[in-house]
């Protein structure tokens, strides 16, 4: 029997609309007691004494490489990175090599989950076979398998026809699409937002409407379809706004955002460092702007990183040649920390949006800290201040806009299924 | 000069442009004399790092180091390791280990000159990168404009093209701004950059209005392979609306000034009258072209990162 | 303030030593006013003709920026002596200079004017201020670059020693000594080289000058 104590904290549980001081008791994998000055014997203690305890949190956007790009990263160590950044469950993308489009590959990415993971793995699998845009997969087995989601993240699926029919079809295993919204002919051969900064910086532009377009033509065909349609990566004004309006229509959509489309903007090119090229690009203040009201106000449903590790001789190319991508687990809780310390979100919201939210949205049994849910569980201590040094984090790439930045606010303890397996002063711990 | 390399004329003030112009009409003293060639950088080696293949630019480069008695050094696309993909900031370390006192690095990608020349100790000279600069282009124009107008402070100019794409039309924008001219751009919407006017230009797809008083018009190179059927239906389409002729240079001041960076689509950007006679001052320019690289070897090459700067990085 | 107009110069015969003149102004002292300045450079004048058989071949080449003024009353001075005309050139070194490299900022060009052919002729560098005869070093390879010529002479309107090669200056209108340290410099009135002229010595003044 193993037993966990956390003691002291403000506990904030969105699922049961809880921001008080708490402790909180885990037995065997759940949680058992959640109450004041919990007396208890044989228990490992964790001091939450002026931290936050929340729900683990759950990222629904991530690509941890393995089968296929190993050198960038793994599941062993995209877990590792993943608790050490306080998410105990994380959704992986099917852009690996060979594409998740197949229960084979989902069984495979289970199995490495189960033996090297410290974090709960969940497959999203492909919507198209091999990502072409042209065949949707069979989402019925590869539910079976343990697929969550439906995703050809990294690629678009440009043909509308076939865009209809896969959301038709995932009505059938009740699933969400998770769509990569950019019109690839709008965005052509564009590398940064198009407009002042890509006029200054002499780099092919891509328009923030080639996202509002594709948002747009994903919603209507979602709203015709009945399916649920999750909008990854929202970075413009005018994709929040189309979900805004779909949502009081009662279309089935949900969104994410990332923490670096709510911190940075365009200008962070300015120096031509590829660690700041991210698909989609950063944007300009107005659509940064609309994007932190959307996730204060929920049109803008959750917090998912995007974590794409690339390794650095792939990044220290030309700036139009490297690939899009950043790693996000050790920085996210820092940087959207923000939100609260300027006031546009309380504690408990940005916990929602970190955790509860994306649980909901996966339907897997994560974001709450009621007696009887799972006991995965993360201590924060929202104002330590350190620097960020990619070479001391957990994954194996370096790829990050926050190399040597001083951050407020640090994950203090992770504990995925009762078990601690992220420390701050200790390191990871598990498997 | 402060700035230890040259990789745009954004970041120079108008003091630095002064003094470059101005040790580039020293420089030209010099190819008017028998011997042309001065000691100045005897023992010291330049490289030409040029990813993208360019005759003009890189012989310019490389006689304007040779008259300073320099050892000049071709790197091109074509020799050993840059064809094997090497990354380009590894390229950049392992010249930078061989100590060489100035870099001329051109791509066709913006932003390669700038991280080169972070992480090179050398001075890094740009001689163009995509879309972004062209310095030492913009440069040799104003020079060229200089002398042919007495000064630049008040003129209008003019620059025709696929300003999109132009590294010589930013950093001739930048130029001119600083030097005191009212620039202004003109060319299909297509080819305009988004929010051009906060460069501070104006912007026209009139050619008439664009070119009304100007003091010089600058036609620049339309790309044809690429860009006929993307950007614009055809060439003779854009020969008739936006090729300088003689009969569209009428709006313009009868004094007017015309040039070009080279080379020339005959009967596309210019009409073949144009591009061969006055008032075109296309040679001109390439003459300047040397005497104004030399003036920024000589204020740069082998030049040692001052320690605060060193730190700033 | 003392009028440096005023003064009243060393009756000696130049080539000798000469204590600093004080003056309250900026820690300078004046040591050669305007004054001194014509008259050595009449005295130079008559030594060249004395020292030339032949003045049709005379070509005096001035050092800018100081040698300028000097250079042109110069030949105001042999014009007047001898009736002869002599061309005057401008002759930048600073590219030939062997220093350059290792200064942080390089120094600004001036301008070369050149008007007659070398070869053949007898070159008089003029120079204001001599010290460790590279900038004559300079003068000469740069000189060599344009010709041939029969012979070279120097005149240095002042010579303050400290040689670190085998230079010699042929015509000197006053030695002044000073310590490595020190500035000279030949000034005219508001920084200007027009108008009345003077050599003044800044003790401690030295950043970088050769000469």
């Amino acid at each position: 029997m193993s037993r966990i104590l956390i003691r002291g904290g403000r506990v904030l549980d969105p699922g049961c609309g809880r921001d008080e001081r708490c402790d909180v008791l885990l037995e065997d994998g759940v949680i058992v007691a959640v109450d004041a000055a919990i007396e208890t014997r044989g228990a490992e203690v964790i001091d939450a004494e002026g931290c936050w305890v929340a729900p683990g949190f759950v990222d629904l956007h991530t690509h941890l490489r393995e089968p296929g790009q190993e050198y960038k990263e793994d599941i062993a160590s995209g877990g590792r990175a993943a608790v050490a950044g306080g998410f105990t469950s994380v959704a992986c993308m099917a852009n690996t090599q060979p594409v998740n489009d197949d229960p084979a590959v989902t069984d495979f990415i289970l199995d490495r989950a189960r033996r090297d993971s410290p974090a709960r793995v969940y497959p999203v699998a492909a919507a198209t076979k091999g990502l072409k845009g042209e065949v949707m997969t069979e989402m019925s087995a590869l539910v079976d398998a343990g697929a969550v989601a439906f995703s050809d993240d990294g690629k678009t699926i440009m043909d509308s026809g076939v865009m209809r029919r896969v959301l038709e079809y995932s009505t059938l295993v009740q699933r969400p699409v998770m769509t990569h919204a950019e019109d690839r002919t709008l965005v052509a051969e564009g590398v940064v937002n198009e407009g002042p900064v890509s006029t200054r910086l002499g780099l092919p532009g891509n328009p923030a409407m080639a996202e509002t377009v594709h948002v747009t033509r994903d919603i209507m065909l979602a709203e015709h379809t009945g399916a649920h349609l999750h909008v990854a990566h929202v970075s413009t004004a005018g994709a929040v706004q189309q979900i805004r309006e779909a949502r009081a229509r009662g279309v089935h959509v949900t969104a994410e955002v990332t923490p670096h489309h709510l911190a940075l903007t365009d200008e962070a090119t300015a120096g031509y460092d590829t660690n700041t090229k991210m698909a989609p690009p950063l944007r300009g203040s107005e659509d940064v702007a609309a994007c932190r009201a959307a996730l204060a106000d929920g049109t803008i449903d959750a917090i998912a990183t995007d974590h794409a590790p690339h390794a650095l001789h792939e990044k220290e190319v030309e700036f139009t040649v490297a690939p899009p991508g950043i790693l996000g687990f050790e920085t996210a809780l820092p940087v959207v920390l923000d939100l609260v310390r300027k006031d546009e979100l309380t504690p408990l919201e940005l916990v929602s949006r970190l955790s509860t939210q994306p649980a909901r949205i996966l339907k897997v049994p994560a974001g709450t800290l009621a007696v009887g849910a799972p006991a995965d569980v993360v201590v924060i201590e929202p104002d330590h201040e350190w620097v960020y040094d990619p070479a001391k984090g957990h994954s194996k790439s370096r790829n990050s806009p926050w190399d040597g930045a001083r951050m407020t606010g640090r994950v203090l303890a992770t504990v995925v299924a009762g078990k601690l397996v992220f420390h701050a002063d200790r390191g990871v711990l598990a498997p | 000069m402060i700035a230890t390399d040259l990789i745009g004329i954004e970041s120079l003030e108008r003091g630095d442009i002064e003094l470059i112009l101005e040790t580039a009409e020293r420089m030209q003293e010099l190819g008017e004399r028998q011997v042309k060639k001065v000691p100045t950088l005897r023992g010291r080696t330049i490289v030409n790092l040029f990813f993208e293949p360019s005759t003009r630019t890189r012989t310019s480069f490389e006689i304007a180091g040779k008259r300073l008695s320099a050892d000049v050094i071709n790197f091109s696309t074509s020799s050993s390791s840059l064809s094997k993909r090497e990354s380009i900031l590894d390229t950049a370390r392992t010249l930078d280990a061989m100590q060489p006192d100035a870099v001329v690095v051109r791509h066709d990608v913006a932003g390669v000159p700038k991280r080169i020349a972070d992480v090179l100790a050398a001075p890094v000279i740009n001689a163009g990168d995509g879309a972004h600069e062209h310095p030492t282009q913009a440069l040799l124009d104003l020079l060229t404009v200089k002398q042919e107008k007495g000064r630049i402070d008040g003129l209008t100019v003019t620059i025709v093209g696929d300003i999109v794409h132009s590294r010589v039309a930013r950093s001739n924008i930048y130029g001119f701004l600083k030097m005191g001219a009212e620039v202004r751009v003109a060319g299909p919407p297509t080819m305009l950059p988004p929010a051009v006017e906060t460069l501070g230009v104006k912007a026209f797809t009139s050619m008439r209005e664009a070119l009304e008083g100007a003091d010089v018009v600058m036609a620049l190179r339309i790309q044809l392979e690429r860009e006929a059927g993307a950007l614009f239906p055809s060439i003779r389409e854009y020969a008739e609306t936006f090729g300088l002729s003689r009969a569209s240079l009428r709006f313009a001041k009868d004094d007017a000034i015309v040039m070009h960076p080279g080379p020339v689509n005959r009967g596309v950007e210019l009409s073949h009258d144009l591009a061969d006679h006055r008032p075109s001052v296309i040679l001109d320019q390439v003459r300047n072209g040397v005497a104004l690289r030399m003036a920024v070897l000589y204020l740069l090459a082998g030049r040692e990162r001052a320690a605060e700067e060193e730190e700033a990085r | 303030m003392r009028d440096v107009s005023d003064e009243h110069p060393q009756p000696r015969a130049t080539g000798d030593s000469t204590p600093a003149e004080s003056h309250p102004a900026n820690g300078a002292n004046v040591v050669l006013d305007d004054v001194g300045i014509r008259r050595a450079l009449t005295r130079i004048a008559h030594e060249i003709v004395e020292r030339n058989e032949d003045l049709s071949r005379l070509y005096l080449v001035a050092v800018p920026n100081g040698g300028v003024p000097l250079a042109r009353q110069l030949a105001e001075n042999l014009r007047s002596i001898a009736d002869e005309d002599v061309t005057i050139g401008i002759l930048d070194t600073t590219l030939y200079r062997d220093d350059l490299v290792t200064r942080a900022e390089r120094p600004r060009l001036r301008r070369t004017e050149m008007p007659s052919v070398v070869d053949e002729r007898v070159v008089i560098l003029v120079d204001d201020v001599a010290s460790t005869g590279r900038t004559i070093r300079a003068a000469m390879d740069a000189l060599m670059d344009f010709g041939r010529p029969r012979s070279v002479q120097v005149v240095a309107l002042v010579d303050r020693g400290h040689r670190e090669l085998p230079i010699r200056i042929d015509y000197v209108g006053k030695n002044i000594p000073t310590r490595e340290e020190d500035l000279v410099l030949l000034e005219g009135e508001d920084g200007h080289l027009e108008g009345p002229l003077r050599v003044v010595v800044q003790p401690g003044g030295r950043k970088e000058e050769t000469s």
